[in-house]
């Protein structure tokens, strides 16, 4: 036999190998998880619906109807006052506002608070966890002794400050949330980098004189970005909770824009005379919280190869 | 043991102190202060109550003034509850919301822990389906949909049991009667539930695929046996460190549950002093939760050691 052969032979084998990465069976491995598929289209759904809102109802956010205060959804048996009143799918609330179009509203408010304090916490956790678990020795322990004491501050007191210091400052609600959940981040990134910092193409990118941080950015934070994934996924429902926490308090989202915490805390206060003006702001919000759950789950089932 | 205990002890202070620092100067960074009223008062009375309360010196004095009584144990006088101490008011509130919370704790430590063994032990069958969904809705819905969803079942329409009508009071505390502590301890208590069974069954189905179970299944104990003398001390670890993280939810969670029920506790000080710019009580109640929050992360860091033989503190 030539060496033709052999090479036909290795590129066969090549083949076999080939497409198979640690990536390529996470995502396999998720697309068979039915939960974190449906979750995933049940939430784009959600998504699509709170960017296009202004072109789904007919109705603005904003708009009050004194002559419809209060009307129960239009597919509901009411009274004649309503029913003259239009399509309002979902009813109106206490000042005749389409509660439709306002649940979507409060959907970008929610979604936006979630995503954009997640990414905040997440800039801050991956680079502050990667460089305190990369340089070692004492400047770990420092940073990471600041992160413990940082751990135990009421943290919810502090952005109740922060939010009455400004006078609810929409900005500063993301900046204020995310500053407050990328502890944990910093934790598990820390974590993680630890053990690929020992690894050899480390030790090899350090031999060809890579700079610390280029090592930082370029080889440690690529390696440790599964549970960060799956950390994520679950910050956002967190944060979420948190914004509406805030907003039923009072101190969220100012009228007349809204959160789903703002309808919600809303909706409780009449849920014996008007039932869906909680029931589908909570809907909403549990199916998306629901969602992020399941996905978060899925990531981590999907890329933890220990499999039970 | 001692010297553990005694290094964590100053090991707090630090943090006690930056708490100390960036809760009094956020809070003065507010715009407003505690005198400030609709019709404005005649500037020398003003002056006058300033002075008298030291908010008239520069805010580092201020500082200093405050720092040095704290260190006296001198939480100063309540700007707007006239006649009472910051001390007097959390003297009052205190105890009505540690037992709220004490409550709500061993409630969700004892329930989760049930619920979060029975399902890893039914894997995969509907037991487990059932308690991970119930899991995943107290994670989800919010405690103040909880609250008045509950308030309006159990406080106004009644429940029907063997014909006859029970109703729980919805508001007031009753001095801690029972009657009156089931629905706010149940409100609070609901997510910690949820997040205690979820730990308890991820690490139990762990730990009851490692070897030394199969071990013990070889040597042919009883499946009780197994899970009571073995696989729950180890399943329960990941549990301990997880108490820090319940306290601090517990006393979020209580903000809100204090509101909705009418609880007396300091929860509901808080929000009250922050909009009012009632300087002390705000210190007050926030190194109250801090050192509370400190005292439980050490406390499971301790039981952490007394569980696993591995670890040891000094």
């Amino acid at each position: 036999m030539s060496a033709l052969g052999e090479s036909r032979k290795a590129q066969t084998l090549e083949r076999a190998f080939a497409g198979r990465s640690l990536w390529a069976d996470a995502r396999a491995r998720l697309l068979r998880n039915r939960a974190a598929v449906a979750s995933m289209v049940a939430l784009a759904v959600i998504a699509l619906m709170a960017l296009l809102a202004p072109f789904l109802s007919r109705y603005a956010y904003d708009a009050v109807d004194y002559d419809l205060v209060t009307c129960a959804p239009n597919w509901w048996p009411m009274d004649a006052a309503c029913a003259a009143g239009g399509s309002h799918w979902f009813g109106t609330d206490a000042v005749g506002r389409d509660l439709f179009v306002r649940v979507l509203y409060g959907a970008r408010v929610s979604l936006a608070v979630g995503v954009i304090a997640t990414l905040v916490s997440l800039v801050i956790g991956v680079l502050y966890g990667a460089t305190a678990g990369y340089l070692g020795g004492r400047v770990d322990a420092a940073m990471m002794r600041i992160v413990d004491i940082l751990y135990s501050l009421p943290f919810i007191f502090f952005v109740i400050i922060l939010m009455v210091m400004f006078d609810r400052n929409f900005i500063l609600l993301f900046v204020a949330i995310g500053a407050v959940v990328w502890l944990t981040m910093a934790r598990i990134v820390r974590g993680q980098t630890l053990s690929a910092r020992e690894k050899e193409y480390i030790e090899a990118a350090r031999a060809a004189g890579v700079s610390p941080f280029g090592i930082i950015v370029r080889h440690i934070i690529p390696n440790v970005v599964g549970p960060v994934v799956v950390y994520v996924t679950l910050t956002v429902p967190d944060v979420i909770l948190t914004e509406s926490f805030l907003s039923f308090l009072g101190l969220g989202i100012q009228e007349p824009l809204t959160s789903w915490g703002v309808l919600i805390s809303d909706g409780a206060n009449t849920m014996e005379s008007a039932p869906w003006l909680l029931i589908f702001p909570a809907l909403f919000m549990a199916v998306t919280l629901f969602c992020f759950n399941f996905i978060g789950d899925g990531l981590r089932d999907a890329l933890d190869p220990k499999d039970y | 043991m001692l010297t553990y205990a005694l290094r964590r002890f100053l090991g707090a202070l630090p943090t006690l102190f930056i708490i100390v620092t960036l809760a009094f100067f956020m809070m003065r960074a507010a715009p407003g202060g505690p005198f400030d009223q609709q019709r404005k008062l005649p500037p020398e009375i003003e002056h006058n109550i300033k002075a008298a309360y030291n908010l008239d010196k520069p805010l580092v004095a201020q500082y200093g003034i405050y720092l040095g009584r704290l260190v006296k144990g001198d939480l100063g006088p309540s700007f707007k509850n006239k006649d009472f101490t910051v001390a007097q008011l959390i003297g009052i509130g205190l105890p009505v919301s540690v037992k709220l919370g004490l409550s709500a704790i061993t409630l969700a430590v004892f329930l989760g822990i049930l619920l979060g063994v029975w399902a890893a032990l039914r894997q995969n069958h509907w037991q487990d389906y059932s308690v991970m969904a119930l899991a995943m809705a107290g994670i989800t819905i919010p405690t103040f949909v909880t609250a008045p969803i509950l308030a309006l079942i159990f406080g106004i329409y009644g429940v029907h049991i063997f014909g006859q009508e029970f109703y729980l009071p919805v508001g007031g505390w009753n001095g801690g009667a029972v009657r009156n502590m089931i629905l706010p301890v149940t409100v609070l208590a609901l997510p910690q539930i949820a997040i205690v069974a979820r730990l308890t069954r991820g690490s139990m189905i762990e730990v009851m695929h490692s070897n030394y179970i199969r071990t013990a299944k070889a040597k042919g104990l009883s499946g009780a046996m197994i899970v009571w003398r073995h696989a729950l001390r180890a399943a329960l670890l990941p549990l301990v460190s997880y108490l820090g993280p319940a306290a601090a939810g517990i006393l979020t969670g209580s903000l809100i549950v204090e509101q909705i029920f009418g609880v007396p506790g300091i929860g509901r000080y808080f929000i009250q002093a922050a909009l009012n710019r009632d300087y002390t009580l705000v210190m007050g109640v926030v190194i109250c939760y801090a050192a509370l929050i400190i005292a439980l992360n050490f406390l499971a860091d301790i039981l952490y050691g007394l569980l696993d033989p591995r670890v040891r503190l000094s």
